[in-house]
């Protein structure tokens, strides 16, 4: 295996706040590999944006008690600002999740992604940084690039709005793409342009991409692996085939059957009871036990904590469930049961 | 892009043609069933593998533009400006307010007489045309329409100045204190309310008297010393808001530092208040300024400022009328000429009260 680019150790992220400490990220461990696309998949709260915002240091409040998270073998948990802020939009950039905020209303987007790339260029002529805009727009797809980049972002629909952003975020060439939320904010066929813009804008850096979504669309069209998470956990871990065809774990398997697809026959959607447990108190044990269809409130879910373990003989696939085998039968009988019901 | 349906309401021929298809690739549906790129092999998304790059073509470019209509591009000022040409008593104001600046501008030239000039056969002359007195001589016979054209001039000065150094200090704190929190905005904010808290006349008049008054440039330091902390509260609360907007988040995403977030990113969208707030204090200013000049503490004679005009006019009782009626109304006027134009400028840059549809 080679070298991966970004490796996250046992990262663990807590806020302060007045109801306690909340422990966001709990001993998070994944590596990228130069290239792939990594998906994060979890829903709100389960410490997926965190994770990555906290490590490049965009998260002010946060404390970091443990872990690291190398960037081509060095700790970006260990860097000044200074060193941050160079890897950051340079070597490593973040596409944010809502474009109409995410840029800023009284630069135009020619000068807003000449900035970017001055910020790491200081040398860089004005008039150079413009031409280069204007490449960069091309890249991702807006038309007219030449006139649209003395245009304001008041003046740019929320598709060509986060092209921008995608522009932005490459301008660099890093080898590192942060994409939060990519296409949360947009309309579902200009989620679908956005896609394709993300694979061009891979093409062109050949950048590795960490997609943080709770978009599971989003995940079976781009990922190459998957990283879910639930209350700050990574909770399994696999190829995006085996994420979708063979789940270990019970909150990914709720995530499958809550998700409308194309390939099954389905009736029914099946949501996945309860709420997220609160981040101040967690439950004891396994933090998914008391929605989970598959505990059956057996001792070893409310009390210990399973640990993140191999499934079958495969060391790419990893889930944090004690009864994980169970699954592949209980997945079965689940799907078989609300057929059954919807009848 | 054309095949691409984003069908969710799963009708059975499409469902059918999904299933096949992803089950030849093996790959997993998504939510959203983009049955076209489904179909495409994605076994090695290798930087070099996926062909398709269908956005990027020129002719699938121009079919993704929004209809024939050619944007202009309009930067915010632009609609600020338009704004504020519909404003029409702030229009009318700033034209006067030009009117008096280049009257105090060029105040050498348009003062019939120099302002400490005397004509003896003129003293306590009423308004007249007879040499020139429109707005009469004094009880030395100086001609007071010259008095009053050299007293804008210092009045206006000393305003201007004193705009300028307290929006500059106020923006400076107010920025550093919203931008950094915590103790620097303790500190800053609590030296503010400190300065806020001295009672103004008090400390104007013993600063006046305790540095030496008369000077116009002395005046506009001391004015600027108390006009500086409303600008800065206001900026530091912009600031606030503007810190947690997505777009700085971004800046920082993008490596850029405070210095360069504080400037490029936060402080022009944090202008228009700020400019609005300038206009108030020249106004403030002007006030201020006359009254602390008509307590014999501001501009000291022979230097003429409106204030110190009514000061000495006032003395005369109602028999020498326009000793304090001239002075009085130019107060009046540019005082609220500024006003006018402050609440256009208002009006015109806050982004809420936009009408213009592009």
């Amino acid at each position: 295996m080679p070298e991966p680019i970004l490796s996250i150790r046992d990262l663990t992220v807590e806020f302060n706040t007045e109801d306690g400490v909340v422990r966001a990220v709990t001993d998070v461990t994944y590596d990228l590999q130069p290239g792939e696309v990594l998906g994060i998949v979890g829903e709100s709260g389960s410490g997926k944006s965190v994770s990555m915002l906290s490590v490049l240091g965009l998260s002010p409040q946060a404390r970091i008690p443990k872990g690291e998270a190398l960037f081509k073998g060095k700790n970006l948990l260990a860097m000044s600002q200074r060193q941050l802020r160079e890897i950051r939009g340079g070597d490593m950039a973040m596409i944010f999740q809502d474009p109409m905020t995410s840029l800023n209303p009284v630069l135009t987007i020619g000068d807003q992604i000449s900035e970017a790339l001055l910020t790491h260029h200081p040398d860089m002529r004005d008039d150079a940084a413009q031409k280069r805009a204007v490449e960069l727009l091309e890249i991702v797809g807006v038309p007219f690039a030449e006139r649209r980049v003395d245009q304001y972002p008041h003046e740019f629909s929320g598709g060509m709005r986060q092209r921008a952003m995608i522009a932005m975020a490459i301008a660099n060439n890093p080898s590192v793409l942060v994409a939060d939320e990519p296409t949360t904010a947009l309309d579902v066929t200009i989620q679908a342009q956005i896609v394709e813009v993300l694979k061009s804008a891979r093409e062109e850096t050949h950048a590795a991409i960490v997609l943080i979504t709770h978009d599971l669309g989003l995940i079976a069209e781009l990922a190459d692996r998957v990283v879910v998470m639930y209350a700050g956990r990574v909770v399994e871990l696999a190829d995006v085939y085996t994420i979708f065809n063979q789940p270990r774990h019970p909150y990914t398997v709720g995530l499958m059957n809550s998700l409308a697809r194309l390939d099954a026959e389905q009736e029914w959607l099946e949501p996945i009871p309860g709420q997220p447990p609160s981040m101040i108190a967690p439950p004891p044990g396994c933090a998914f036990h008391p929605r989970c269809s598959f505990s059956h409130g057996r001792l070893l879910c409310r009390t210990e904590v399973p640990p993140l373990r191999q499934i079958g003989d495969s060391t790419l696939h990893v889930s944090r469930c004690h009864f994980a085998e169970e699954l592949e039968q209980a997945q079965v009988v689940a799907g078989a049961a609300a057929t059954e019901e919807a009848r | 892009m054309t095949e691409r349906v984003p069908d969710d309401d799963m009708r059975p021929q499409d469902r059918e043609e999904v299933a096949i298809a992803s089950e030849s690739v093996g790959r997993p549906a998504s939510a959203h069933g983009y049955a076209g790129s489904m179909a495409l092999p994605e076994e090695s998304p290798g930087p070099e593998g996926s062909p398709e790059v269908a956005m990027t073509s020129p002719e699938d470019l121009s079919l993704a533009y929004e209809s024939g209509v050619e944007p202009k591009a309009r930067s915010q000022w632009a609609y600020a400006r338009i704004r504020f040409f519909r404003h029409k008593m702030a229009v009318l104001s700033l034209l006067v307010l030009i009117a008096v600046g280049f009257v105090a501008i060029f105040a050498k030239r348009i003062a019939p007489y120099g302002f400490d000039e005397l004509d003896l056969f003129n003293i306590t002359s009423g308004p007249t045309l007879k040499d020139k007195h429109l707005f009469g001589t004094d009880l030395l016979g100086r001609d007071y329409l010259s008095r009053v054209i050299y007293g804008l001039r210092t009045s206006l000065w000393v305003a201007l100045f004193v705009a300028f150094l307290s929006t500059t200090i106020g923006t400076t704190v107010g920025s550093l204190a919203g931008y950094y929190g915590g103790v620097i905005d303790n500190l800053l904010m609590r030296f503010t309310d400190l300065i806020l808290t001295l009672p103004g006349l008090a400390v104007l008049l013993t600063a006046a008297a305790f540095f030496g008054a008369g000077d116009p440039l002395k005046v506009g330091v001391i004015l600027a010393f108390l006009f500086w902390t409303g600008i800065a509260r206001i900026v530091r609360g912009v600031f606030l808001s503007l810190r947690e907007k997505e777009y700085v988040e971004a800046a920082k995403a993008s490596g850029a530092g405070d210095g360069r977030i504080i400037l490029r990113h936060m402080l022009p969208n944090a202008l228009g208040p700020i400019i609005v707030n300038t206009t108030l204090v020249i106004a403030a200013a002007i006030l201020v300024e006359a009254a602390l000049s008509f307590l014999g503490f501001g501009i000291q004679p022979p230097n003429p400022a409106l204030g110190s005009l009514i000061a000495a006019g006032q003395g005369e009782g109602f028999q020498l009328w326009w000793l304090v009626t001239f002075p009085g109304l130019a107060i009046v006027v540019i005082a609220l000429a500024i006003n006018f134009v402050g609440d256009g400028l208002r009006d015109a840059l806050d982004p809420t009260q936009r009408r213009i549809r592009a």
